[in-house]
């Protein structure tokens, strides 16, 4: 054990860390987004209720992303300075670009909606949210251009044993960046979306008096009103209605951003097998180049010249193997090991295809489940008409089919699916370009900072690590707890102080939110 | 265009100190100016809608170090490895206790926030100055004496923001924190500002360059006015001055950081090509002015003084 594998630990504790909460950032800050512009649109007031509660989720959800962040700007330099000697030239531009053009955005604009409820014109606060969501997904196209240059890198030349750029666009539309980033970002979507599901899911059994576990919990009378006996009061058909909107806003959500993944993932495939084949064949676990290569599903269970469909869409062509690159690199790059750790590259692929198209099935699944039909129940919105536009196709002909409550369930427990699979993702992408830092030009092991003593590093690693541990149960709790609670404001009580006199008076109501 | 970048850098340091220095001044101060939770919401509400932004100054800074000077950005912060991870490690535990404060349960939950709030702005704003007196001197004694000037101008300056932000008892009690401040900061003050330009006298043909000098006495100048103000209670004039002081202060310590702004390594050993350094000034012309635009008018949207807010909650 030595300082390079300490700091390797302490990169992937804190990488993984920080992307547990970025995804549900970029996705959800949109989904709110989304929400507010309903709301603005129609008036209606379950969507302030939706945007309100969903965006306290958000707001505990950022502060974590934000602080988890700055970690990962400072260990570059920290513990990699061989490496950031190396590739700053290139690589700094677009981390710097990062803060200039995403970051000041994302944190001044949010600031202004948090605070802004009752100070700005509504159509500036939908604004404020509008450019906060877009800060968080140009920082995504940032950093993951960044990253990209990792794998495949472009535009730059190496001048006295430092890379210098000669194309900055060469490097923002970097093949392999423009591959990556809609994949990355849509799975943030996916993972939004399954966040959301889960928590509308757990609303809706709630409000029927249902646990997830399917026991009874409470309000016996009112459970399985949502079936469609008809036979519901109306405060629960209305608060039901309320989460189905956003199991709704969610489905379409994550099946949108689900055809996406595939679709990049699909041309991901591809480039992995012109730029970075060791990782394809670490993926399959595929030793000697083969014609025809077959995909395994498990160990055992092969789809013959699967491998060869998806690399190359030619099920005939050859697929290059770990110790054929071995043996190859060696006469390239000189004796060493090039072989990343196989079996966690395997796995992590098959964790990210399965759990995410998991996720994605159970969307549409979704989808067909809560349909309009002709001459089905009415839906219960119907009632509230206060809006500038009253919804007029969701009338009498086409009506919304409730949520089954074990699908609300399925939601519910499905929340772990996505986020599993977007971090498998990480897991293939980054331990499969093991062991470079640079593809094909520098070592992970020669990036490592040369002056840092391994006590420091262990230092940093375990205070991190208890820190972030600590700080990970506090907001599982915190988010737990607030999903539980529910909206401040159930929207089924109006209160008629503030809708007599104006209208709009109960709209600009502010809530708490910091 | 070496030096532009040097310019450029030194200048997001400074956007950072000033505005991340009033930052950390009022999370410092949070138990001192506050006797009730009313109270601790509008000390935290002076800085609540803005406080993100500033962070994102350091954030650039250090961004544009790496891509402008890879070395000095990787230099630097593997040199100070145990201090920068103190630095991070606070800002970690302050920025969860700002946004989270409003939203765990009243009582032990919300005072182990403040607690955070308080010990993440304590411990950075120590660090910073102690970094950079160490990087001028490499002597206990002027790490202390940086870690303390950057403390003790950070909560003069919170202090003063404060006052220039609320109403009622609050107000009374930050300007009483910021007089106390200031018989802290300005001893120190005189002790560390000159010793700046001092720290540089071995680099031939600029350490003695008098404008340097001249920043540091300056400084020193806006430090006694900000205090002086406070006194006769004009608090736009003393934020202004307090403010000033900053600027200058940090001035001073990166001219005495040019033309090597680590052991060893000169900036021009230290830069990106030229090819790179161009683009990023382009696009930074485009960017900054941009920023500075919508940042400063999130900062006029909430320009109001704040009461004590009791109806919420």
């Amino acid at each position: 054990m030595d300082a390079l594998d300490l700091a390797r630990w302490q990169f992937g504790v804190t990488t993984v860390y920080h992307f547990l909460f970025v995804p549900l950032t970029i996705g959800l800050g949109a989904f709110v987004a989304g929400l507010q512009t309903a709301w603005y649109r129609t008036g209606k007031d379950h969507y302030l209720t939706l945007t309100k509660f969903f965006g306290k989720l958000f707001l505990i959800n950022f502060a974590m992303g934000v602080v988890t962040g700055i970690v990962q700007e400072f260990q570059f330099g920290m513990n990699w300075s061989e490496y950031s000697t190396f590739v700053g030239d290139v690589f700094g531009a677009p981390l710097a670009l990062e803060s200039l053009v995403a970051f000041f955005l994302e944190s001044t604009f949010l600031g202004l909606w948090i605070f802004g409820w009752n100070r700005l014109p509504k159509r500036l606060h939908l604004a404020a949210i509008w450019a906060a969501a877009i800060g968080s997904n140009l920082s995504a196209y940032f950093i993951l251009a960044a990253n990209a240059w990792m794998k495949h890198p472009v535009g730059y030349e190496v001048v006295n044993g430092r890379a210098r750029m000669t194309d900055l666009w060469a490097v923002l539309t970097n093949p392999t960046a423009l591959a990556q980033i809609p994949h990355v970002v849509a799975a943030a979507f996916v993972v939004a979306g399954g966040f959301v599901l889960a928590v509308s899911g757990y609303r809706i059994l709630r409000e029927r008096g249902l646990g997830v576990t399917g026991r009874r919990t409470a309000e016996p009378a009112t459970a399985g009103a949502g079936d469609g006996d008809g036979d519901a009061t109306i405060p629960l058909r209305r608060r039901t209605d309320m989460w189905r909107t956003s199991l709704r806003g969610a489905l379409v959500m994550t099946a949108l951003a689900g055809v996406v993944v595939a679709g990049t993932g699909d041309l991901s495939g591809r480039l992995l097998h012109e730029q970075q084949p060791m990782k394809l064949a670490a993926a399959e676990g595929l030793t000697r180049d083969t014609a025809g290569a077959p995909f395994s599903i498990v160990p055992g269970v092969e789809v013959p010249n699967m491998l060869s469909l998806l690399a190359a869409h030619d099920p005939g062509a050859t697929v290059q193997g770990v110790d054929d690159i071995q043996r190859r690199y060696e006469e390239q790059f000189g004796p060493a090991d090039y072989t990343p750790n196989v079996p966690v590259v395997f796995w992590s692929f098959r964790v990210m295809i399965g759990f995410g198209m998991a996720t994605v099935g159970l969307s549409v699944l979704g989808l067909w489940l809560t349909r309009k039909r002709r001459g089905g129940q009415p839906s219960g919105q119907r009632g509230r008409q206060r809006g500038r536009r009253h919804d007029s196709r969701t009338g009498e002909k086409r009506a919304a089919a409730p949520v089954p409550s074990w699908f609300a369930r399925a939601c519910v427990l499905a929340l772990p699916l996505p986020m599993m699979a977007i971090i498998a993702g990480w897991l293939l992408s980054e331990i499969g370009r093991q062991p470079w830092t640079v593809q094909g030009e520098l070592l992970t092991a020669a990036s490592v900072s040369p002056g840092v003593s391994l006590a420091e590093v262990a230092i940093s690693l375990s205070v991190f690590t208890v820190l972030y541990g600590v700080l990970a149960v506090a907001e599982a709790a915190l988010l737990v707890r607030h999903v539980k609670a529910g909206p401040e404001q159930p929207p089924t009580i109006p209160d008629p102080t503030l809708t007599a006199a104006d209208p709009d008076a109960a709209r600009l109501t502010p809530t708490l939110m910091y | 265009m070496t030096t532009f970048w040097f310019i450029v850098i030194a200048f997001l340091w400074t956007g950072y100190f000033v505005l991340e220095g009033f930052d950390f001044g009022v999370g410092a101060l949070l138990p001192l100016l506050s006797r009730s939770e009313a109270e601790r919401r509008q000390v935290i509400g002076t800085i609540g809608p803005v406080w993100d932004g500033n962070e994102v100054w350091m954030i650039t800074a250090v961004g544009a170090m790496f891509a402008a000077f890879p070395a000095w950005y990787s230099g630097l912060l593997s040199s100070f490895y145990l201090p920068m991870f103190l630095i991070v490690a606070g800002l970690i535990v302050r920025g969860v206790g700002l946004e989270w404060r409003g939203k765990v349960r009243p009582g032990r939950e919300r005072a182990l926030c403040d607690a955070g709030i308080v010990a993440g702005s304590v411990l950075t704003a120590f660090l910073w100055g102690a970094v950079f007196g160490n990087l001028l001197y490499d002597t206990v004694l002027a790490t202390v004496i940086g870690g303390l000037l950057s403390l003790s101008v950070a909560i003069l300056h919170g202090a003063v923001f404060v006052t220039l932000k609320t109403t009622g008892p609050v107000r009374a009690r930050a300007r009483r924190a910021a007089l106390l401040a200031a018989a802290a900061a300005v001893p120190v003050g005189v002790v560390a500002l000159p010793s700046i330009p001092a720290s540089a006298m071995d680099v031939p043909n600029w350490s003695a360059s008098p404008w340097l000098w001249a920043c540091a006495v300056l400084a020193m100048a806006a430090l006694t006015a900000g205090v002086a103000l406070v006194w006769r209670r004009r608090e736009g004039w003393a934020f202004t001055a307090t403010a000033l002081s900053i600027v200058l202060t940090t001035a001073t310590l990166f001219g005495a950081m040019w033309p090597a702004p680590l052991p060893g390594l000169t900036l021009a050993e230290a830069a990106s090509a030229p090819y790179t350094l161009t683009m990023l000034t382009w696009i930074g012309l485009i960017a900054l002015p941009a920023v500075l635009v919508y940042q400063g008018w999130s900062y006029w949207v909430f320009r109001k003084r704040l009461t004590v807010d009791i109806s919420s909650h």
